[in-house]
């Protein structure tokens, strides 16, 4: 058994899984049932001078008939009393000790706001603290959240006032709502923080309800931007998350891989662009806290299967797959191949490549069945057949190499290598 | 003894309920509509004798444009309501699903279509408009599939159509010719409006072609004629004793049941049908869900060469049909000229005929069956005699044009 026990800046807990700032963590009873359930940890709601939310407040995209590819709120912060929040916490730290408890904090934009907020945190014994710069909505008119997030000056300013006072780890949560994250990242790191997170949500408009034409959620006629999460984000937040694997300043402190986390699968995929951990919202929000078992189980046999004893052995082995373009090899060549004994003759290659990529398959006529083929010499290897076809291992992508050794496309332009005729 | 009114009121409804429910909620029919793979070229469409584009249809109520649904259906089969209870889909569409070949489920398609059109037949969706007359004016006999569709499409160029039918009531096949527990007389009835509802379509009925109406008086009247008079012609045993009382066409059995009401069909106690075809598994199963104490289906060749589709067989064998293979009825034997036995002779299989089924041959053996009521599902001819004195005409008209 491999395992899967985490340590982030000396932060322990029994699995890398963290539940996310959010909803599930903005009280006793449900951080109780998640450290019943199998979590690792969470990141406390995020605390700060107390709010009144709206209702309502989610909405989600679906997708072929699955709910919730995609899901978006308009939830500020706590808006529970700062003083219950904090009793709260001291009384899960005593009843579950070997789980990381991490607080999200966001005070009102002066020093003296953070270092008192500070303080009273680190008296509940909490053992690390989360800077949300990252909130896109309802905080950020109140020059908070991501307002901090998207100025890499204002951010710096704001962690150097928190260094100041905090004695356990600092991470600090990062916005999507850039470019890129690496500015502000940097500039944090700079200023000390011990860890950074990401990502926090992004601005969003999940749909319209074409009876009322308001957009989603719905508040009494109105709605706003909100922040857009589950498993649609996990690609832009596994990108962001590698730009930071990549700089040299954000790469010298450890990160919380935060983004559509859903299933173990993505898990490792954080981890294997960097993470230390991850931190889960949505996929507890959408299925509950019991997720987090096949999370672990999911974990540990594919690590027992590839070798791996402790997460440090894969944390970010795959960084360094991600390359510039102009340094893919342009030799490297593959060829569609569909397996006649597999194939179910559902048309769907075809189709795709006839009037979207390279027309690079043939379709012998039959009733009602047609067969299709591969004319090898028309295709470009682009994936399109394999990534529509239902089967499993219906159509492989078969390596043709164009020459044996590795060409990039500087020195393919500088030999004067022909370009396509056709 | 054959003697009507078997059951009670509460039996017969339960016998005759819908055995092919629809979807109970729109999230049951999305849940299938989502599974569809959406298939070029689709094997289902081409499976389908009247063409349906089967993936947009489905793609269509998955992205909850109903309307859109239930006009590609009926675009290539305005009678794609009826279709969807009655069509033997396990050998059509469904029977082609890709989904076979994942040894998965095939797309509950027949279902599907019915969620769409239901819900248009409810609705009185006219998803067609009707050009404006054009003036001309074609006659149609018969207000069956054929003719209502003929009807249809010739509404929607602006013909003004007349459909001349010898029953009383439109649908043809549909309201006569099949089981009532796959389609009801409400439904029929409901669905005949449905197409009418163009507008420039007027059924003349109780009006039968070589009694009431001729083709040359059509032909005089009309821009046009089209002939949708199905093939509704029983064929016989051709063996003694076909004549005893007791012994029915399955086609005329059928007919009773949908157009008499079922306490007034009267049935024997013991039935033997003649055929295994869809008519012979329709005349069987609604037998005994009249009350007939035993019905044995007789059929010439075995399971494998049978015409009706595995899941009809598996409709009458679940009524408590009693099937016997390899046995061609020889002789019907009557006491005070009512039905009391049939002797069937013993089969076994020869070589390949036409068909390409093996063909049957006489051992020379026999056993008898006792019954009292001998149904022949034996197959239909089309009305050959009126077919070709009506060619004859046409050919004689185009001669001397």
């Amino acid at each position: 058994m491999a395992d899967i026990s985490s340590n982030f800046l000396g932060i322990k807990s029994p699995n890398p899984f963290w539940l996310a700032s959010a909803p599930p963590t903005d009280k006793k009873i449900n951080v109780l049932r998640a450290f019943e359930a199998g979590w690792g940890g969470v990141v406390w709601k995020t605390l700060g001078s107390q709010v009144k939310n709206v209702s309502s407040r989610y909405s989600a995209v679906n997708f072929g008939g699955r709910k919730m590819m995609g899901f978006n709120n308009i939830e500020l912060i706590s808006d529970r009393p700062l003083n219950i929040n904090l009793k709260e916490i001291g009384e899960c730290l005593k009843l579950f000790p070997d789980r990381a408890m991490v607080v999200s904090l966001m005070a009102d934009n002066d020093k003296n706001s953070w270092h008192e907020l500070i303080k009273k945190v680190e008296d509940t014994g909490a053992h690390g603290l989360e800077l949300n710069f990252g909130c896109p909505h309802g905080m950020t008119e109140r020059g908070m959240g991501a307002a901090v997030g998207q100025d890499p000056e204002i951010a710096r300013m704001v962690v150097e006032w928190v260094m100041e006072a905090a004695h356990i780890p600092v991470i600090t949560k990062l916005t999507p709502n850039v470019h890129s994250v690496v500015p502000t990242g940097k500039a944090v790191v700079e200023a000390g923080t011990n860890a950074l997170s990401l990502i926090n949500t992004i601005q969003s408009i999940t749909g319209i309800d074409l009876d009322t034409l308001v957009p989603n959620p719905y508040v009494a006629g109105k709605s706003v931007f909100g922040g857009y999460c589950g498993p649609a984000v996990k690609p832009i937040a596994l990108k962001m998350l590698t730009t930071i694997a990549q700089d040299p300043t954000t790469s010298k402190v450890p990160v919380s891989g935060i983004g559509g986390v859903s299933t173990w699968k993505d898990a490792v995929e954080f981890l294997l662009l960097g993470a230390s951990n991850v931190q889960v919202c949505t996929a507890a929000m959408n299925h509950g806290f019991r997720i987090v078992e096949d999370m672990c189980e999911g974990m540990n046999n594919w690590m027992d299967e590839k070798g791996f004893k402790t997460l440090d052995d894969f944390i970010g082995k795959s960084v360094e797959k991600i390359t510039h373009w102009e340094n893919l090899d342009i030799n490297y060549h593959h060829i569609a191949k569909i397996n006649p004994d597999k194939c179910i003759r559902c048309g769907l290659c075809y189709i795709a490549c006839e009037d979207a990529s390279h027309q690079s398959i043939n379709m012998e006529y039959g009733k009602p069945y047609n067969t299709y083929t591969i004319k090898e010499e028309e295709c470009v290897g682009c994936n399109l057949c394999q990534l529509v076809c239902p089967v499993n291992e219906c159509i492989t992508m078969v390596e043709h190499r164009v020459a044996p050794e590795y060409l990039n496309w500087i020195e393919f332009q500088k030999r004067g290598l022909p370009l396509n005729d056709h | 003894m054959i003697k009507p009114n078997r059951l009670s009121g509460e039996q017969y409804a339960e016998n005759f309920s819908d055995i092919h429910p629809p979807f109970e909620t729109t999230d049951a029919a999305l849940v299938e509509a989502n599974r569809c793979l959406f298939c070029y070229d689709a094997p289902c469409m081409k499976s389908c004798p009247t063409g349906i584009d089967v993936p947009k249809f489905i793609k269509q109520i998955a992205t909850d444009n109903i309307k859109g649904s239930a006009h590609t259906i009926f675009s290539s089969n305005i009678m794609g309501a009826g279709c969807s209870k009655v069509c033997p889909v396990e050998k059509l569409c469904e029977g082609a699903c890709v989904y076979n070949f994942m040894e998965e489920k095939p797309i509950s398609i027949a279902k599907l279509q019915r969620y769409s059109t239901e819900k248009a037949m409810a609705a009185n969706w006219q998803l067609f408009v009707r050009k404006s007359s054009t003036g001309k004016k074609v006659a149609i006999v018969g207000a069956g599939p054929a003719g209502l569709s003929c009807a249809h499409v010739l509404s929607r160029e602006g013909i003004d159509v007349t459909i001349f039918e010898k029953e009383s009531k439109g649908g043809g096949l549909m309201t006569y010719g099949i089981a009532a527990y796959k389609v009801t007389p409400q439904f029929c009835e409901d669905e005949v409006n449905y197409i009418l509802g163009i507008g420039g379509i007027e059924i003349k009925y109780n009006q039968e072609l070589g009694k009431n109406i001729s083709l040359d008086e059509l032909q005089k009247n009309f821009d046009a004629v089209y002939l949708g008079i199905g093939v509704g012609l029983a064929r016989q045993l051709e063996i003694p004793g076909e004549e005893l009382e007791g012994v029915e066409d399955a086609i005329k059995f059928i007919y009773d049941i949908r157009d008499k009401g079922y306490d007034k069909v009267a049935v024997g106690d013991k039935v033997a049908v003649i055929g295994m075809g869809m008519t012979a598994i329709d005349a069987a199963t609604q037998a005994k869900r009249l009350g007939a104490k035993q019905v044995t289906m007789v059929y010439r060749r075995t399971e494998m060469e049978k015409p009706c589709t595995q899941v009809e067989l598996d409709i009458a064998k679940l009524d408590g049909c009693e099937i016997i293979w390899l046995a061609a009825p020889k002789e019907i034997i009557g006491e005070n000229n009512k039905v009391k036995q049939l002797v069937c002779s013993k089969m076994i299989l020869g070589e390949p005929d036409a068909s390409g089924r093996r063909s049957p041959i006489d051992t020379g053996e026999t056993f008898t069956l006792d019954v009292d009521m001998v149904i022949k599902a034996a197959g239909q001819m089309p009305f050959e005699d009126l077919v070709n004195e009506i060619k004859f005409k046409i050919q004689r008209q185009n001669f001397n044009r």
